[in-house]
């Protein structure tokens, strides 16, 4: 099966709507940054606490932020979160609070503590098995059950209590009734009288929770924005030493087009970039990089193969030669990429919407973008060169070395 | 061209051996199948679940002891010199930033007495530059070569009492680790299938210093009262410690005129344990004295029976009994609400004290659940991938498609292989490189593929065709690689934590890629091109 079979579709003569919507796309990115005071950056840039929270049945957002606000000062934000587990509505939310350096420590037990005094029934001196950790849980059995007539040794206490956090593990950290519980091996009607006497199921766990002081928040920005210059200036030593220059210039613009685009489009969804979303970015400038170069490498081959027509005229072709290339694998990439994003769950979700938006814009910036500064750079250095309509001849200067006919046009047949 | 081939193909076996060994071992049974599967694969907190906490050393507080011990011995040194001077003081760092900057002020010493003011500073404090502020001032700051060892120094103890503490707790598995190198003053501390860092958060952050001193006045109220009944001025080689206590009243607390040199310090401690209170329901903690503190010890308390001593543990008076009889090198702190404070305490008398204090910067919990909703995702969105892209493979280059798609799978597999024998930890941002590995061998297939296709369309004999393409194809996928990988190499060498997991498995996959797509996908063809009935079209 093939798709395009030798085409001829004029890139170049049809690139001016294409770098227009480009602008275009730039501009609105530029326009939301500025509107929106930069970039909304995750709390790995900014400093804050970041907490996942799984109700048995959730309060509304605005209930449980209201909850917080006597505890926690400053903004907080609580949001759904997408739970690939269940069907029906989101049980999960995303607290979301600033934190300042000497609070690193207690911002955590302060938002439980708010959580708890509010969303939690009162069991006084009991247990929440769903806070509790793996320790705390076999301490307190290992008191328990000897006196409720159930003797078990250190060691099987630690399996059954490893067997009881397996099953709160895989029901999404959440046992909404002890009594769910006697389906655990080893958990007899005895064991489960003790676990009711000593424990209750409380109303949410905690999945996670993230803590980042301000200072390591900034020192982090800092260290992303170095990789990705740095990450840049090496790709564009590598290309300018295998190619040329000019080369080297038209692919890092292409990708900085892309990664400018990609956050401006962060900015107008009002996603936040964190560090995986960093690492999505650095994955799109690999992306658009390696398309590039396979135009590029195309152009190149062309030019020493002394192709007949003007420069325009062989990038041109170079671009269709590598089109089904080119649209097969940013096909393919694009789907894995889509499947991240809709399979890869809460956590990666940054991560694939950068990588699904990157693609498209990485795809096409090879096109119609870093093809064109070629030739324009080429038209600047010919205008500069001579006056006459005519263009050089290649042959006339006897030169073998492919960069030194990169970017002239040639007129001699192979 | 046979033999060629013989040779490659024999390679090849070897390497998917090797990986699957590395893999999965050799299993005899089933379940031992599944374990070495488990064991290969390092699983990085995010996934598993877990703590990871980064703690700031706050260097000022060893620089400031430093000085203060520095500025003791000074006084001393003077006084037997009989070098006169009017103060002698420590100019506090009191940010981590000015630690290293910390200083020891003299006012006051007679221009007459300078030369033997500096004979002694340069003999006796040779860690120390001295410079003149005026005619009888000076500045005493630390010079910065000793200044940079002690701090590497600082940081090493601290890692090493920080890893005590965490063994001692029993998490095998935890590590502490120097964030960065050169001049950072942070650790890092991963903490696998800890989902309440709490407890473990408390006994890092305790100094546990334990000092033994002799008591030489109070209780008194405050530190003002204490001075007020000392007529204003402490009596030489004494100060004033406990003081305002920090809300917890219930052990300890008053202010002590006590030795300024204490008779027993942390380091003398040799062992320490929980033990049964003698009242029921209490708990103590026991520690055993080292030798050379024991002989100290016993001669001290031999000489002053009838008097007291204060146990001080972090700056805090817990209790000052009054010495009965001889004790050579048995102690018990009392008064442990419960056994577990009463064991913490023992853990972390035993492990010493840090050099200075911790402060926590950053705190990552991952719940086991989340973690595995995060493998379940991943390894979906792997599959889905791998299915959507196998088939499309399969539909567009027909049987060539069979041989882009065991080259896919072997690469997997050398990646898995390749993990486990690095014993890289595989991370979610891992897992997200390992499906854009996926991506990029599918542009080398489809670069390769597409390059044969044209070449036939040129008008190219099958055999010829197959290894033009494959020639031109290289040159390109080489670039692309290359470019890659020098951005991997610059995520990998300044990247942090997760972004490096990524840079991982992205440079192993495409490596991986270079054989399974390249040379094992050309032997491929080779092999069914050279076989005795010859081809005469190609499924491509």
């Amino acid at each position: 099966m093939e798709i395009f079979k030798q085409t001829n579709f004029d890139f170049l003569g049809k690139k001016w709507p294409f770098i227009i919507l480009s602008l275009l796309l730039t501009a609105a990115g530029l326009l939301s940054l500025f509107f929106k005071g930069g970039p909304r950056y995750g709390i790995d840039f900014t400093g804050g606490a970041l907490m996942d929270v799984n109700f048995v049945k959730r309060p509304p957002v605005e209930a449980i932020r209201s909850a917080l606000h006597t505890k926690i000062p400053g903004e907080i934000e609580v949001q759904e979160a997408s739970n690939s587990q269940s069907s029906g509505p989101s049980q999960e939310v995303l607290i979301t609070t600033g934190v300042l350096d000497e609070n690193v420590q207690t911002v955590r037990g302060n938002i439980v503590s708010a959580l708890n005094s509010r969303f939690n029934r009162n069991a006084e001196g009991k247990l929440d098995i769903n806070l509790a950790s793996q320790t705390e849980l076999a301490d307190r059995l290992r008191n328990a059950l000897p006196k409720a007539g159930v003797p078990l040794s250190d060691d099987q206490i630690n399996a059954l209590v490893g067997r009881i956090m397996d099953y709160r593990r895989s029901h999404s950290g959440l046992i909404a009734n002890l009594g769910d519980l006697s389906s655990v091996s080893g958990v007899t009607p005895q064991v489960l009288n003790v676990i009711k006497q000593e424990c209750f199921a409380g109303d949410f766990a905690i999945r996670s929770t993230e803590v980042v002081g301000p200072k390591i928040g900034a020192d982090l920005r800092q260290q992303a924005i170095n990789v990705v210059l740095i990450a840049l200036g090496a790709m564009l030593v590598y290309i300018a030493f295998r190619f040329e220059w000019i080369y080297g210039v038209a692919a890092v613009i292409a990708v900085f087009h892309d990664t400018i685009i990609t956050i401006g489009l962060f900015s107008i969804f009002d996603k936040k970039i964190d560090l995986t979303v960093i690492a999505a970015l650095l994955t799109l400038v690999g992306y658009s990089m390696n398309d590039t170069i396979v135009t590029f490498d195309r152009i190149r081959e062309n030019l020493r193969l002394q192709m007949r027509g003007s420069f325009t005229h062989i990038v041109n072709v170079s671009i269709n030669q590598t089109l089904s290339r080119t649209v097969l694998t940013s096909g393919l990439t694009f789907l894995t990429a889509l499947s991240l994003f809709l399979f890869g769950g809460q956590v990666l979700n940054g991560f694939s919407f950068a990588l699904v938006v990157g693609i498209i814009i990485g795809t096409y910036s090879s096109i119609f973008i870093a093809s064109p500064i070629l030739i324009f750079w080429q038209n600047l250095a010919e205008g500069r060169k001579r006056t006459s309509g005519r263009p050089v001849v290649a042959a006339s200067r006897p030169s073998v070395s492919p960069a030194a006919k990169a970017g002239k046009p040639v007129r001699t047949a192979k | 061209m046979k033999r060629h081939l013989r040779f490659k193909f024999f390679l090849i076996v070897a390497v998917i051996l090797i990986c699957v060994y590395g893999i999965i071992g050799v299993p005899t049974s089933k379940a031992q199948l599944a374990s070495n599967w488990r064991n290969s694969i390092h699983l990085g907190l995010d996934l598993r679940g877990g703590t990871y906490l980064v703690v700031q050393v706050q260097q000022q507080d060893a620089f400031n002891a430093t000085a203060g011990t520095a500025a003791d011995a000074l006084k001393e040194a003077l006084r037997k010199a009989n070098v006169q001077y009017n103060d002698v003081e420590v100019d506090d760092a009191k940010t981590l930033d000015q630690a290293t900057k910390v200083a020891v002020v003299v006012k006051g010493v007679p221009t007459t007495q300078a030369g033997t003011f500096r004979g002694i500073v340069s003999e006796q404090f040779p860690t120390w530059l001295l410079q003149p502020t005026n005619a009888t001032d000076y500045r005493m700051t630390m010079r910065p070569s000793d200044a940079l060892k002690m701090w590497t120094d600082v940081l090493a103890q601290t890692k090493n009492t920080l890893d005590k503490k965490i063994n001692a707790l029993g998490l095998s598995e935890a590590s502490v680790q120097q964030r960065r190198e050169d001049r950072d003053s942070e650790l890092l501390v991963q903490l696998p299938d800890v989902d309440d860092p709490g407890r473990v958060k408390e006994i890092l952050q305790t100094a546990a210093v334990l000092e033994l001193y002799d008591v030489r006045g109070g209780p008194y109220a405050s530190r003002e009262d204490a001075l007020a009944q000392n007529n204003g001025i402490l009596p030489p080689g004494t100060k004033l410690i406990g003081g305002p206590s920090t809300g917890d009243n219930s052990r300890g607390g008053g202010v002590y005129l006590v030795s300024r040199t204490p008779v027993i310090h942390g380091t003398d401690i040799r062992d320490a344990r929980p033990a049964q209170g003698d009242l029921p329901n209490t708990w103590d903690t026991e520690f055993v004295l080292s030798q050379d503190a024991a002989r100290r010890f016993s001669s001290y308390t031999g000489s002053h029976i009838g008097q007291r001593l204060a146990i001080v543990l972090d700056g805090k008076v817990l209790s000052a009994p009054t010495i009965q009889n001889q004790i050579s090198d048995q102690g018990r702190i009392t008064g442990a609400p419960t056994q577990q404070d009463a064991a913490d305490l023992a853990l972390n008398l035993k492990a010493g004290s840090l050099p200075a204090s911790v402060k926590y910067e950053q705190e990552s919990t991952v719940g086991a659940s989340l973690g595995a909703d995060s493998i379940r995702n991943g390894f979906i969105a792997g599959i889905a991938g791998v299915l959507a892209v196998i088939v499309a493979m399969l539909i567009y280059y027909k049987k060539s498609g069979i041989n882009a798609t065991l080259a896919l799978i072997l690469n997997a597999v050398i990646l898995i292989a390749c993990l486990s024998y690095f014993g890289a930890v595989l991370t979610l941002p891992g897992i997200a490189g390992i499906i854009l590995t996926i991506g990029m061998a599918v542009d080398s297939n489809v670069l390769i593929f597409e390059r044969i296709r044209e070449e036939l369309r040129a008008g190219k004999a099958i055999i010829p065709a197959v290894d033009t393409g494959f020639n031109k194809a290289l040159l390109t996928i080489i670039d692309t690689h290359v470019t890659t990988v020098v951005s991997c190499a610059i995520l990998f060498l300044f990247g942090s934590g997760p972004v490096k997991g990524f840079a991982v498995t992205l440079v192993i996959g495409l490596v991986a890629n270079l054989f399974t797509a390249v040379f094992v996908s050309k032997f491929i063809f080779d092999w069914e091109l050279s076989r005795p009935k010859p081809v005469t079209a190609l499924s491509i």
